[in-house]
């Protein structure tokens, strides 16, 4: 007697125990059998097809000669003698990558002092590094607050130096992605706990006070444009400071935006403390959980991994709203982008220095997204039968 | 399922000693939701080592007695004393109740995002601040009285309905509670399930647990209970043991609720 062979799936075991079992035809399975059920299941179907085939692959084979085949690399000349004759011939047919090459300096770090801007690269690299920690689960625990405490250290020491022998920079000359990557993580890391404080604020029944601040917070906060809360923090909020007080105008930009972005979170967190279910509630309570054991065990690990879609949704939009710091004069990836073309010579090229940008904007959004795609199935483990 | 209890019937009536400890008291105890009143003067004490079980026709009031009695629910007249502790608006007195007072829900109620072990240690280990081994071990010790020691590191959504019960029943004694609520246990439970959760009651019952359980099934309320209570409307129409209350039902109410119930 043979053990009998393990089967991976209810299927296979089924099939292997009647023989009679009947295979689909093949023309219904597999790739052909998925081609003829999607693209050409009717005579409409297939013409759709085919016109939408024709138009993909015309407009890559077009994309490949404008961004490839025909695009200059480089130009001769540099600086203010640069000679961009042989982009301005090409306007149309191909792009004028040369442009990136010459400026992707500045289009990264500003106006930082160039012979420091090794300076602003280490911090982008302590930024990714600091994702990656963060995204690990391992390294989920109390360790994890003093890894951030310490990248915030050492990102402003890099930044402004002035010790360790570092050369001072005053905050007027940052600029980038460092910025970006500045206002777009601390926003978040900021945001967040301050957002599930709010949202379980508005739900306690027992405290109106508590309730009505935060129902206020939130109304006010979302009812105007971030650009308003951003022109406020940099224009009337110095008004009420006492004569001689300075503070940042990044830091101030900073806190509108963690101001902003946790109002709109709270109502997404908000959402996810009112799909769980009032016997999780009472279950917690009735084993004499306190209000924050309940709160930390019970809720929120259930509630925000009900809401990771929206939520990450938020993250990205706060992500990419950084850039409207350029209406107070803040130079961030986006704003360098637009004057690094300000140049005469260099005019007219900008949607390669935008394309440029938009694939450093794409990278970080999509692998934002990407991650919290993992940590659903991660999360949604348990409730696999 | 009736001969299955009728085993444990000699041994589990050891009856109650005149002037027990009593455990639980509601005196004169009113409650209203907005304008219905769905709790009216109810008066119910329940002594030390004693097993009551509450029936009744829906929206009688018999849950909402019961999640008083934890402070679910609360009370808006009259004094509910549990333990010697009355139940007040005073959160330290909610909580001190609370960790002697284990609850079994209609719907179990377990948390799915913990495993089955970690469920039963989660109290222990930060309300009791049991060390953790020690917690893992009572919690071990308890799914095996349960009947289900092997599903430990498995998720509640992976367990059939009456295993969730049981884990459900485990986690509350995992808290070594004085008493024992019981909000209609196996109303949620496919028939096939209903027997491993009561088997499981009866042998708690047998341990000598003060327990209280709001329940329709009515053999355990036979073979188990010291006392039977009957409510309608939120009052406590009928009280007795359970000998007398299904053989000489005195109010009229009590006899079509029987007749209904026992009728099919």
């Amino acid at each position: 007697m043979t053990p009998p062979p393990a089967h991976t799936t209810t299927a296979e075991a089924i099939a292997a125990a009647d023989d009679r079992v009947r295979r689909p035809p093949a023309m219904s399975v597999g790739p052909v059998g998925w081609l003829r059920a999607n693209l050409f299941s009717s005579w409409l179907n297939t013409a759709v097809t085919l016109v939408l085939a024709y138009l993909v692959v015309s407009w890559t084979l077009g994309l490949i000669s404008w961004g490839v085949i025909n695009a200059i690399w480089e130009v001769p000349g540099s600086g203010a003698q640069v000679d961009t004759s042989a982009c301005r011939a090409a306007r149309g047919e191909g792009a004028c990558w040369a442009l990136i090459g010459e400026k992707y300096r500045f289009i990264l770090f500003g106006l930082y002092p160039f012979e420091e801007q090794w300076r602003p690269a280490l911090v982008v690299a302590i930024f990714v590094a600091l994702y990656v920690v963060s995204a690990m689960r391992r390294f989920w625990n109390r360790w994890l607050g003093l890894i951030w405490l310490v990248a915030l250290a050492a990102i402003g020491v890099l930044m402004w130096g002035g010790v360790f022998g570092l050369r001072f920079v005053e905050q007027e000359r940052w600029g980038g992605l460092p910025i970006t990557l500045i206002l777009s993580t601390f926003g978040i890391a900021f945001a967040f706990p301050l957002s599930i404080l709010v949202a379980l604020g508005r739900r306690q029944t027992s405290m109106p006070a508590v309730r009505a601040l935060c129902v206020v917070y939130i109304e006010l906060i979302r009812g105007v444009p971030l650009i308003s809360l951003l022109f406020m923090a940099s224009v009337m909020f110095p008004l009420f400071l006492p004569e001689g007080m300075n503070i940042d105008k990044l830091l101030r930009a900073q806190v509108a935006i963690i101001l902003f972005a946790a109002a709109y979170l709270a109502e997404v967190v908000r959402g996810g403390l009112q799909a769980l279910p009032k016997g999780q509630y009472e279950a917690a309570d009735a084993l004499g959980l306190s209000y924050w054991q309940k709160t930390g065990f019970i809720v929120l690990p259930q509630a925000l991994r009900m809401v990771i879609p929206p939520l990450v949704n938020t993250f990205i939009g706060m992500f990419k709203d950084t850039s409207l710091v350029l209406i107070i004069g803040i130079f961030d990836l986006l704003n360098t982008a637009k004057t690094s073309i300000i140049e005469p010579a260099w005019q007219g090229f900008g949607v390669e220095a935008y394309l440029f940008v938009a694939a450093i904007y794409f990278v970080f959004c999509f692998a934002m997204s990407k991650y919290s795609q993992d940590l659903e199935s991660e999360f949604n483990r348990h409730r696999r039968r | 399922m009736r001969e299955a209890m009728a085993r444990s019937e000699t041994t589990v009536r050891s009856g109650i000693a005149a002037g027990a400890k009593p455990m639980i008291q509601l005196i004169n105890v009113n409650k209203w939701f907005g304008a219905l009143h769905v709790l009216r003067d109810v008066n119910l004490t329940v002594a030390e080592r004693e097993r009551v079980v509450v029936c009744g026709p829906s929206g009688s009031g018999k849950s909402t007695m019961i999640r008083c009695i934890n402070r679910l629910e609360s009370h808006q007249e009259g004094q509910i004393i549990v333990d010697g502790i009355e139940l007040t608006d005073d959160l330290k007195n909610i909580d001190a109740i609370r960790r002697e007072v284990g609850m079994v829900f209609q719907s179990f109620n377990l948390f799915p995002h913990l495993t089955i072990l970690e469920n039963c240690t989660l109290a222990p280990i930060w309300v009791r601040k049991m060390p953790k081994r020690e917690a893992e071990a009572l919690a071990m010790e308890y799914l095996t009285r349960v009947r289900i020691p092997e599903q430990a590191q498995k998720y509640p959504g992976q367990l059939s309905g009456g295993q969730q019960q049981r884990v459900a029943i485990a986690r509350a004694l995992c808290m070594r509670p004085k008493i024992m609520l019981f909000d209609e246990p196996t109303s949620a439970l496919d028939p096939e399930m209903i027997k491993e959760v009561l088997d499981v009651m009866v042998e708690l019952a047998e341990s000598g647990m003060t327990m209280v359980v709001v329940t329709h099934e009515m053999g355990f309320a036979r073979t188990v209970a010291d006392r039977v209570v009957f409510m309608d409307r939120g009052e406590v129409v009928e009280v007795g043991p359970p000998g007398e209350f299904f053989a000489n039902p005195k109010s009229e109410r009590l006899k079509t609720f029987l007749s209904q119930i026992l009728g099919h």
